[in-house]
């Protein structure tokens, strides 16, 4: 069996932690295949190649797949489909955005979000924001998966494998990229740090974020926020732990002012340790947390932040 | 221009899920079923785009079960003009699948010739997100998907779309697939006197036959289960007694 992985590169730049935990997933299937693919990809792929478990790297670098749009990337990863049992890749935006396209374009379906290998065909992922999980068997010559990475551990480096070039395919020239706007931060990535503080509705307005801002600060770590926080403009979009936002499995996981709606619940429960901080001590939040406090945010958290 | 939306009857996002006792899915028996939220946002921004005068009609479509009559009453009564019943399934338990679905909205798009399609991001009962994409590449459209913003300017639009750590903004050539984010707009509530006209408004019934699609799918569910449960927690009275539980257990 053969396994293609779509690496997850930005800017140039490998995501190691996305990418080595979907190599995790996909070792289990076969051989893997990392392709890398960019504007820029070649020291990407070098450094994928150091992945335990990948036994080749094929980089396709071209201006085209600069900006991974979707149309010439799924183009590119259905041209090189023939002779692999699988497609898959870390589930980030990108990825979701592509590989459904491409399990089209090869007549196949797709399963998203896997956070389970049974088999070569069957696979474990949650439905209904978590709230079940089902195993499905695939009847398709091909399975194109996308691998949720907060349930698999990174695999290690210190490989070496072969990196070779493959030909850009044909570019539909459907989209053109015009900018990006990316919130400017020097915390960790939401879905790889070790640390989470996120704070919900109860913190109130966006002025008061700093105090979670603070404690994350303090604890070198990424801020998330609620649905609820979210819509209410409190933290922005990107921020969102949830269903609808990212799914997050950090060490230790800060629940702020957060209730514990179900749909936040299905992106955070899989955290190592959780600790809620909430006035209300009915609130659900409790029932997911390692250790529950039950107090005024504005006077626990900052007591917190000093004492860390 | 026309607008095509497809829109899903699924289980209403308040309603806590069952998982059935011999783990063959989930429970749909009374439970409350509306429009998926995404689809709601994706009907509002087709009715928006009409009533700023870039679209002339706005179609409704939904594949499934001959009970999504009334989800697509709820797009006619939000202000979509007419809608189309793929009957694609007699029991409520059977989910048509994207692939399925995808091809389904492919041979509608060949019948009606739409300019622009919007689609939910995602339905959240499978939580697949896939269908907007599938139907992109069968139509070897343009898609954006994750909509935060859509500006539909002449023979192109342009849409802001939600990526990890910010936004994406690309340009499409229509026409093309747009899917909804949860920022792109608050959709409207329908109100009484637009439900009673919705009544009168044409929904035309159709099934796959009618259109040479085999829905049969891909997928075998092997079981359905609960989500594994986390052993209990314990309170702590005070910050000092939180700071020693984690360094005893080392997390900090």
């Amino acid at each position: 069996m053969a396994v293609l992985l779509l690496a997850e590169i930005n800017d140039g730049h490998l995501s190691m932690d996305a990418t080595a935990k979907a190599v995790t997933a996909a070792k289990a299937l076969g051989d893997v295949t990392v392709l890398a693919m960019g504007a820029k990809a070649a020291d990407a792929a070098k450094e994928a190649a150091t992945i335990d478990g990948v036994a080749k790297v094929v980089v396709a670098e071209d201006a085209r797949y600069g900006h991974r749009l979707a149309e010439p990337a799924a183009a590119l990863v259905a041209s090189l489909a023939e002779g692999y049992d699988h497609i898959c890749a870390p589930a980030t935006t990108d990825a979701k955005n592509i590989l459904p396209r491409v399990a089209a374009l090869l007549d196949v379906m797709i399963l998203t979000d896997v956070t389970g290998v049974i088999d070569a065909d069957t696979f474990e992922r949650p439905i209904y924001a978590g709230n079940a999980m089902q195993t499905v068997k695939s009847k398709d010559a091909k399975k194109v998966l996308t691998i949720r990475t907060s349930t698999f551990d990174a695999a290690g480096t210190g490989g070496s494998a072969s990196v070779e070039d493959v030909a850009a395919a044909d570019d539909p020239a459907l989209s053109e990229w015009v900018e990006d706007k990316l919130a400017e931060s020097d915390r960790p990535e939401l879905t790889s740090a070790g640390i989470v503080v996120s704070g919900g509705r109860g913190i109130g307005s966006e002025e008061n974020f700093a105090v979670i801002e603070k404690l994350a600060d303090k604890l070198g770590a990424a801020v998330g926020a609620s649905r609820a926080a979210v819509d209410s403009g409190f933290a922005p979009n990107d921020w969102q732990v949830g269903q609808t936002g990212k799914v997050v499995a950090p060490d230790l996981y800060i629940a702020v002012g957060i209730s514990g709606a179900i749909q936040h619940l299905a992106g955070m429960k899989d955290s190592k340790v959780i600790v809620a901080i909430n006035k209300d001590e009915e609130a659900p939040i409790f029932q997911v947390a390692d250790y529950g406090l039950v107090g005024d945010l504005f006077e626990v958290v900052p007591e917190l932040t000093e004492k860390l | 221009m026309k607008i095509l939306v497809p829109v899903k009857r699924v289980i209403d996002y308040n309603v806590k899920v069952r998982v059935k006792s011999d783990g063959s899915g989930v429970d749909l028996a009374n439970v409350k079923m509306s429009m998926n939220p995404f689809d709601e946002i994706a009907v509002e921004e087709a009715i928006r785009l009409k009533e700023a005068g870039t679209a002339e009609e706005v179609i409704a479509v939904s594949i499934g079960v001959k009970q999504a009559q009334e989800t697509l009453r709820t797009a006619l009564a939000m202000g979509a003009d007419r809608a189309i019943l793929i009957v694609a399934a007699d029991d409520v338990h059977q989910d048509i699948e994207p692939l399925a679905v995808a091809k389904l909205l492919k041979a509608v798009i060949d019948e009606e010739q739409p300019g622009l399609v919007i689609a939910g991001k995602q339905a959240i009962d499978n939580d697949l997100n896939a269908t907007g994409q599938m139907l992109a590449a069968l139509t070897g459209w343009a898609q954006a998907t994750n909509a935060n913003s859509l500006k539909v300017e002449g023979d192109h639009a342009t849409v802001a779309r939600e990526v990890d750590g910010g936004l994406q903004t690309i340009k499409v050539k229509l026409p093309a697939i747009v899917t909804t984010d949860l920022r792109l707009n608050e959709p409207r509530y329908a109100s009484l006197p637009n439900i009673m006209k919705a009544k009168k408004k044409p929904l035309e019934e159709k099934t796959p036959e009618d259109y040479g699609v085999d829905v049969s799918p891909r997928l075998e569910v092997v079981k359905t289960s609960e989500p594994p449960e986390r052993a209990a927690g314990e309170m702590v009275p005070d910050v000092d007694t939180l700071v020693a539980k984690l360094k005893e257990k080392g997390v900090v």
